[in-house]
């Protein structure tokens, strides 16, 4: 049964790390989304310099019952070039933004990777024969004398080292003016959208050609401009339904079945403010920076600035859960603005479904500073800090919790929040869709830790 | 908890915002708003004009060009940028050290 009591139930352990030791980081190095395929075998991260690395998970080793298989690389190509628009004076980085899964359907891998602009569909297959015994041709692919030919020879299939190709079979270019901050696969595995920060498209993964707008909150006048879309996702189950959020930090459902253009919300998720403790933050620490369906599609979870919140998709007036992911940088929140830091987007994740209790959304899991990264879980409400680092490097070794001191005396082994560093921050998470295997991503560093089992 | 009785009056997002203006008296009055939203979604704007910089470079072909700036990244009207000044394009075809 996944976590019975949940998140600190769960003994995480260390299990891997991927990527250099040096501290020089380069800037094409740094992560930029992670995500599980929908079995689990396969992680996919981006990073900064338009890349995709794709890691297998191995067979388990049923000797060995005691480890899951590990994560070896499998797949690694360029998704994304920087390119330049010398029409309208725009950089377009090759950063990956998102990449999204598609669910398998034949032997072939597919996912959508999109940078600021352009969102590209790859296929990924393996080659594990090839033919030999051509008729006309030595084995290096010359070509043989015609005259020497005298036998008929037909090719037969031999078997070869397995070799993994990744080629683009869809790009899904020139539909959005604005950058690019999500993509999600509908339930229906034809459409998908892509959302930009004022219009989000709806587009059929066969054609590349045409793009259907769906939401679009650009003003006739730009001066009015008071909010941005940030992240957009279809719901589970209903192929018609999907949200996104804002810089505002509200959240609005829409169902396509009403509208073509779906500018009128179906409802409105947005917690009254308490005017008293309005500040110069107050709108910039309420910008929701993801948004995540739960497995049932009953409940979603937004992350602000400085908390993680869950919404009853029935109730619209005010989340039904609230946690605090780093409440002790609210007296911090000058500094962070000076730095930039305040502008930080931090993901969440859901555990992931167990095939016995499959709908229950039980744990969440996000990023904080310092590269140490939260748990709550939803029945017990406790939580869990954690760390990513080197240190910690013995496979099976339970990971031990991290406490910050706000503010008083510090306690040993407590690290105080001026201590923290606040260049490590962890961004993007992951965790299996079957199994307690999450991906912790660092600036430039993959983790990977497993529930230790008995 | 110290500093909580300390600050019983002010909640502590007030007191930084008392902290910020202190610093940039000019800071805007909208909170949050426009200024963001405009910076942000004008992100990747380099302002390179081809037609002026291949007519200044046929004209001051012997005479010093002005120097750039201390922020390359705005580069518009008068100023006429030279190939140093504008910003490298990293070359990010190597393998990720993910995959190393």
């Amino acid at each position: 049964f996944l976590g019975a009591g949940g998140g600190n139930d769960i003994q995480w352990c260390f299990s891997q790390v991927k990527g250099a030791v040096d501290d020089d980081v380069a800037e094409a190095d740094i992560i930029s989304t992670v995500e599980f395929n929908h079995s689990g075998e396969l992680l996919a991260t981006g990073d900064k310099g338009g890349r995709v690395v794709i890691f297998q998970q191995e067979q388990e080793n049923k000797t060995q019952s005691h480890s899951r298989g590990e994560y070896n690389v499998y797949s690694t190509f360029q998704s994304h070039e920087p390119e330049f628009d010398y029409l309208k004076s725009l950089e377009i980085e090759e950063k990956i933004n998102k990449i999204r899964w598609l669910p398998q359907k034949n032997a072939a891998q597919f996912l959508l990777s999109t940078n600021d602009k352009t969102i590209k569909l790859w296929k990924i297959s393996e080659r594990d024969k090839r033919p030999e015994g051509y008729n006309l041709k030595e084995e290096d692919g010359r070509y043989r004398d015609p005259t020497t030919v005298t036998t008929l020879r037909v090719p037969v299939f031999r078997p070869m080292d397995l070799m993994v190709e990744a080629s683009p079979r869809r790009i899904f270019a020139n539909a959005h003016t604005y950058h690019i901050n999500s993509i999600s696969i509908n339930s229906d595995y034809e459409t998908y959208l892509s959302a930009d920060d004022l219009r989000i498209n709806l587009w059929h993964l066969e054609i590349t050609d045409r793009s259907f707008n769906i939401v679009d909150i650009k003003p006739a006048n730009m001066e009015e401009l008071t909010e941005v879309i940030t992240a957009a996702e279809f719901h589970p189950n209903s192929c018609s339904t999907f949200v996104y959020s804002s810089s505002k930090g509200t959240i609005r459902l829409c169902d396509m079945r009403a509208s073509a253009l779906c500018d009128r919300h179906s409802k409105l998720f947005e917690e009254p403010e308490d005017p008293s403790n309005r500040s110069f933050f107050s709108e910039i620490i309420s910008s929701i920076s993801d948004v995540k369906f739960s497995h049932s599609g009953r409940y979603m979870m937004t992350r602000d600035y400085l908390s993680v919140k869950i919404w009853d998709l029935n109730m619209e007036n005010r989340p039904v859960e609230t946690y605090q992911v780093h409440e002790y940088l609210r007296s911090k929140l000058c500094s962070l603005y000076e730095n930039d830091c305040i502008f930080d987007k931090f993901e969440c994740c859901w555990n992931g479904s167990d095939r016995q209790v499959e709908f229950f959304s039980l744990i969440v899991m996000t990023g904080s500073y310092n590269n140490f990264f939260r748990m709550f879980d939803r029945n017990t409400k406790r939580d869990i800090t954690l760390e990513a680092s080197r240190e910690n490097n013995k496979p099976r070794t339970v990971l031990k919790p991290r406490k910050v001191c706000a503010s008083g005396k510090r306690k040993k082994d407590e690290i105080s929040v001026d201590s923290l560093d606040f260049n490590k921050k962890i961004l993007h998470t992951a965790w299996h869709p079957k199994e307690n295997i999450i991906a912790v991503a660092t600036t430039n560093n993959l983790y990977i830790f497993q529930d230790k089992m008995n | 908890q110290d500093t909580q009785e300390k600050d019983k009056t002010i909640p502590p997002e007030r007191a930084e915002e008392a902290k910020l203006k202190a610093k940039y008296p000019n800071l805007g009055q909208k909170p949050g708003g426009s200024d963001f939203l405009m910076k942000r979604l004008q992100k990747g704007q380099k302002y390179f004009d081809s037609g002026d910089y291949n007519m200044a470079k046929a004209k001051m072909k012997n005479k010093q060009l002005p120097s750039a700036g201390p922020d390359k990244n705005l580069v518009t009207g008068d100023h006429i940028p030279t190939p140093q000044d504008l910003p490298q394009r990293k070359s990010s075809l190597v393998t990720s050290k993910l995959a190393g």
